[in-house]
């Protein structure tokens, strides 16, 4: 019988002919070469005043902690918005909704394996991202010990596994945007409104922290829980923050999730 | 028009399981509104096992819509869509042994054709697979199945959407003007198919706003306009009670256009490039005859006009929805009498 399995299967073998996913996946590939490629152009000491600066160029395991870093702003919630807002909206736009949906796979079947399919996409741009990063890293600064943010020396093995958990760490306010994304895609029906959509509501929760008198929102806002796997670099680890961001990105991917399986659910398919 | 079940007795006792099976389709009082717009305002129509069902209208009659509503792609504001007796509304369950497309049939352009129906046939499980090599041969696209389906002609993409409505093996294949927008040839290519699809005992369903396109396809029609039925039956039965139409020339116009305007039996009387037409079944033209020597009007010739579907359709589609009211006939052959 056809299931979540069968969607799930071709909407990667799917995403394997689109564009989009090379831009994706190719922005994840590209963007630690070329950070790395600047730190190699660029010796100098003192980078500037954020975290593991100081040692960009005495570890290459800083380089993806830095990635994670900057890459909160709009690097990885537009890499992940590319497909999570590009998922329901390109059936509308190719009009192969009616098609898929006079087969025998119930709409909440295709629903949740799109919506796993987006969600691998997403897990499998940050990790290469990571995974690039550590490598050309370690190339350009060697695969040294690190400083965690307590100040004290992480060796290199156990670092390049903090590396890993805080990729994992991030997958969390990740997963919140791929349900705002999810939520466009089948709202808007139309893959740039989603994605610019997307991002723009992952810029805006980051506008809402800088404004004066809006600081005690901090802690509840999404863009703050990207941050949150640095309370795996401190010793001893502090979980208060990665626990928080795990309630805090439910209240906002589940609504998300929820409201785009509803509108899934009950459109009508009256367009293509 | 007809509102009993599909197992009534009207004489049309052709084929058909017993009484008690649901017929394929079973469409009942269904209305769509998108706000102020009535795209379907109440319709009522029977399929029965082994019909091959025009569903006519012009453009903007809603067939479309009501096909939608029949594959469960749009929830009905009202009424109800029985498929076999299921209800779309209630999932894809309904839709097993059915298959069809509404508009032009859809695929992933950046896919080939075979790796389309591929995906498909896995949404379809079963044995679906299977029948992928003989679909193609079907549809006579076997050697461009390696094809990205993006480059396809609008013919192809129309023959594709058929043969991935064969993976299901249908019992019921709904349609949606399957040859609109084919050549000339493609359109009896289309309709050659649909036939011998029929003849493998598929119940179909096909709309079009074509009339001649599915005369000779079809057993039963519906005649949409607007939203609404306004003829369902035989072919047959449409084509017999249109009755015929004559034209008329005698030694005294002006009086035998009194007499046929008073004659009862005879309908629809006009005048047209200085002729006298006029509707009337055999007897009627007997009496009126009859009545005209009376008068003093003598006949120099009556003809009777071949009426064509085409004409009845355009008199339901665009007249008041009385046949024939608004046809102007077809010339025939004009025969003395
Ligand atoms: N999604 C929609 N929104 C608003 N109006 C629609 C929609 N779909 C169809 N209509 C309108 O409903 C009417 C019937 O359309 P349709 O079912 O496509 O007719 P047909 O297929 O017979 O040409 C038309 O007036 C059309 O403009
Ligand atoms: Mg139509």
């Amino acid at each position: 019988m056809p299931g979540i399995g069968t969607v799930y299967r071709w909407e990667l073998f799917k995403l394997r002919y689109q564009k989009r996913t090379y831009l994706g996946l190719g922005a994840s590939v590209i963007v630690p070469i070329l950070f790395v490629v600047a730190i190699h152009l660029h010796h100098q000491h003192g980078r500037g005043d954020f975290a593991f600066s100081d040692y960009l160029d005495r570890s290459g395991l800083a380089v993806p902690l830095v990635i994670l870093l900057f890459g909160a702003v709009w690097l990885f919630p537009l890499i992940t918005a590319l497909v999570a807002g590009d998922i329901f909206a390109s059936e509308d736009h190719n009009g192969t909704l009616k098609t898929i949906l006079t087969r025998s796979l119930e709409r909440w079947q295709l629903f949740v394996g799109k919506a796993l399919a987006a969600s691998t996409y997403a897990v499998a741009a940050i990790l290469l991202c990571g995974t690039v990063a550590v490598v050309a890293g370690s190339i350009q600064s060697g695969f040294n010990s690190l400083q965690s943010l307590s100040g004290t020396v992480v060796s290199a093995p156990k670092a390049l596994e903090l590396v890993y958990v805080s990729l994992i760490v991030y997958l969390i306010p990740i997963a919140a945007i791929v349900c705002i994304g999810l939520l466009l895609s089948a709202v808007t029906r139309n893959s740039a409104a989603a994605v610019v959509g997307t991002l723009m509501v992952s810029l805006l929760i980051q506008l809402l922290g800088i404004l004066p008198g809006l600081g005690g929102l901090a802690p509840y806002l999404l863009s703050t829980q990207f941050n949150a796997w640095q309370g795996l670099l401190r010793t001893p680890i502090d979980w208060t923050p990665i626990v928080r961001a795990i309630w805090v990105c439910a209240l906002y991917g589940a609504p998300s999730l929820g409201a785009a399986f509803l509108v899934f659910l009950r459109r009508d398919v009256a367009g293509g | 028009m007809t509102d009993g079940p599909a197992g009534r007795a009207d004489g049309a006792s052709a084929t058909g399981p017993a009484a008690a099976d649901p017929p394929p389709v079973q469409v009942r009082g269904l209305v769509k509104r998108y706000g102020e717009l009535t795209a379907v305002a109440g319709v009522d129509l029977t399929v029965r096992t082994g019909d091959v069902y025009g569903y006519l209208g012009p453009n903007g009659a809603g067939k479309t819509t009501s096909l939608r509503m029949m594959l469960g792609l749009i929830r009905p504001t009202e009424g109800s869509v029985r498929l076999f007796g299921r209800d779309p509304m209630h999932g894809v369950r309904a839709l097993e042994g059915v298959a069809g497309f509404v508009e032009a049939p859809t695929f992933y352009p950046y896919l080939s054709a075979r790796r389309n129906l591929e995906l498909l046939a896995a949404y379809d499980g079963g044995d679906a697979g299977d029948r992928i090599d003989g679909a193609l041969q079907t549809v006579e696209l076997s050697d461009r199945q390696r094809d990205r389906v993006g480059g396809f002609s609008h013919g192809m993409r129309q023959r594709l959407g058929i043969a991935a409505a064969l993976l299901r093996a249908p019992r019921l294949l709904l349609l949606d003007e399957p040859a609109t927008g084919l050549d000339p040839a493609g359109m009896r290519d289309m309709r050659l198919l649909i036939r011998r699809l029929a003849g493998q005992g598929m119940t179909v369903l096909l709309s079009s706003h074509l009339l001649n396109e599915v005369e000779d396809v079809c057993n039963r029609v519906a005649i949409v306009r607007a939203g609404r039925i306004v003829y369902e039956g035989e072919i047959a039965a449409l084509k017999r009670g249109a009755g015929a139409r004559y034209r008329l020339q005698t030694t005294d116009d002006d009086r035998a256009l009194a007499v046929c305007g008073a004659q009862p039996g005879v309908s629809d009387v006009s005048v047209d490039h200085g002729r006298i037409s006029f509707v009337a079944d055999e007897a009627a033209v007997a009496e009126l005859s009859q009545a005209l020597i009376e008068s003093g009007a003598l006949i120099t010739a009556m003809a009777p006009q071949t009426v064509t579907l085409e004409d009845l359709f355009f008199s339901f589609t665009e007249g008041d929805g009385v046949p024939a009211a608004a046809a102007e006939p077809r010339t025939a052959p004009e025969a003395a009498i």
